[in-house]
């Protein structure tokens, strides 16, 4: 078995006690991915594992094995991904310590927004319609924290992004 | 973090057949049980990963609907049958967490979940009754508004942090477990422990004993509930109060009703007082404030968390209300 990471096949750790986190940082040295309040909280750590976003810091690198990784160098691999650019665009960063987690986790949402996923503002459950306004974007990414409070800046970047797709 | 053996069961029953060994853990998603490991006060000697198991979400042939223990929590609130029969579980479920947490955190490991107390999770500095039985609890003349006002003992005050528990908890959701001694059903109502003198004590499981399945009963009054969680702010914090409440109507009569709360309790909190005092009676903003007050009569309020009595009557009046339309 192997953990893929972005694409190329990496042994898993043999002391367990090793985060995904860890391994991305200090053993591949893949230092996109940050390390925020590492206990869960600030989403700084958010990778995506066989194409859902979840915490790495969390996360041990043993049960990644078999899985597929993608980071944000990952995400950027050819050339600058479009959630980087709008992000750009739009001032979605001031630090940019956040950043990366906040792209790969609006990377999933966008596609869980594709699939018809529900948020806890979503009004009728039964949809699968979702219309993404700046109140579903604002739960959907709620656990990604930014500090310098680019928030509005990152909302509407999330939003350039789905409109480009839909159009 | 100590060191831990690690294994990774590729079913149930090699999982619940693994030789006995003091200190093993079942590990799930591991958003709670990895956190706590690394702040000290789990210390588990060996982890055996159960996420890989089936987390399929099936219909019975009965009508109910199975939810495998590995099933992931996004996963169970985006199923179509949870959306539509059971509302207010899939709405509970997207209230809990992040996204990313949610994609982590199974369904068994959301009913093992540990208190998010903060003197719990303060190892090296509070004492606690739940991690070191008979030390003592800096909870009680300490910072309270998270903790719990009803359920609760001298000995732990801690509230259960689960969102969708409190759901099944109205939901009458039924737990399957499994060990080498074969299988059994809790409801999930008798699942936890309140603290009283043994607050280590959390759930009725034995340490062998693993989840398989939560199982869904039918129910005509889920398809019309909902589920509301008031917190500090608006997104990915726990609750401070939350309801679960479904309600069948024949005109303005309430005939059929349940009710739990989060937020609030040491466990999944069934309101089966407020239940009673509404069950065939005229649904309206009076009956749902006496049915309330009903529930809330044995509260035991500390000066920091004294506004949840209030609170917790207002939000299950306004879930009550929003629930019968036009009828109240």
């Amino acid at each position: 078995m192997a953990i893929r990471v972005n694409g190329t096949d990496i042994e898993p750790p043999a002391d367990a006690r090793i985060s995904l986190l860890d391994l991305l940082r200090e053993r591949l040295h893949l230092t996109g991915t940050k390390v925020g309040c590492n206990q869960g909280a600030c989403g700084a750590c958010t990778v995506l594992v066989d194409g859902r976003r979840v915490l790495s810091c969390l996360t041990l690198a043993v049960q990644a094995d078999g899985r597929s990784v993608t980071t944000i160098e990952g995400l950027g691999a050819d050339g600058l991904h479009p959630l980087q650019s709008a992000f750009i665009a739009h001032d979605g960063l001031q630090c940019g310590y956040c950043t990366p987690g906040q792209i790969c986790a609006a990377a999933a949402m966008l596609a869980e927004v594709e699939a018809g996923v529900p948020s806890y503002v979503t009004r009728d459950l039964a949809d699968d319609n979702v219309t993404l306004s700046r109140e579903e974007v604002r739960e959907r990414m709620s656990g990604n924290l930014c500090r310098c409070g680019a928030h509005n800046g990152i909302v509407d970047a999330i939003l350039a992004v789905a409109s480009e797709r839909t159009a | 973090m100590r060191p831990f053996d690690y294994h990774r069961a590729a079913t149930a029953a090699e999982a619940i057949h693994l030789p006995p060994l003091k200190g093993r853990r079942w590990l799930g998603g591991g958003t709670n049980l990895i956190d706590l490991m690394r702040k000290g006060v789990e210390h588990p000697a060996a982890l055996v990963d159960i996420s890989d198991l089936p987390g399929a979400i099936e219909e019975a042939a009965d009508g109910s609907v199975v939810i495998g223990a590995a099933a992931r929590n996004s996963a169970v609130a985006a199923h179509p049958l949870v959306r539509t029969r059971y509302p207010m579980l899939a709405r509970a479920l997207l209230a809990g967490a992040s996204a990313q947490v949610r994609n982590m955190a199974t369904v068994g490991g959301n009913l093992m979940q540990r208190t998010r107390c903060l003197y719990f999770a303060d190892a090296a500095g509070s004492r606690c009754n739940k991690r070191i039985p008979g030390s003592g609890c800096d909870a009680r003349d300490g910072f309270t508004r998270y903790h719990a006002i009803l359920g609760i003992s001298p000995e732990c005050i801690a509230a259960h942090p689960s969102d969708m528990a409190v759901a099944l908890a109205a939901l009458d959701a039924r737990v399957h477990v499994g060990s080498a001694a074969g299988t059994r059903t809790i409801a999930l109502t008798d699942f936890h422990c309140l603290p009283g003198d043994h607050p280590d004590i959390e759930t009725v499981l034995s340490p062998t004993e693993l989840i398989l399945a939560v199982e869904l009963p039918p129910s005509q009054l889920a398809a019309r509930s909902d589920y509301r969680k008031v917190r500090d702010r608006a997104s990915y914090a726990f609750a401070l109060v939350s309801v679960a409440a479904g309600m069948l109507l024949d005109g303005d009569r309430i005939t059929d009703i349940r009710i739990a709360l989060g937020g609030v309790a040491t466990k999944p909190w069934r309101a089966l007082r407020a239940e009673a005092v509404l069950r065939g009676e005229r649904a309206s903003p009076e009956a749902f404030l006496r049915a309330a007050e009903a529930e809330l009569a044995d509260a035991l309020p500390l000066p920091g968390n004294a506004f949840k009595v209030e609170l917790t009557k207002r939000t299950l009046a306004a879930v009550l209300t929003r629930l019968s339309g036009d009828a109240a």
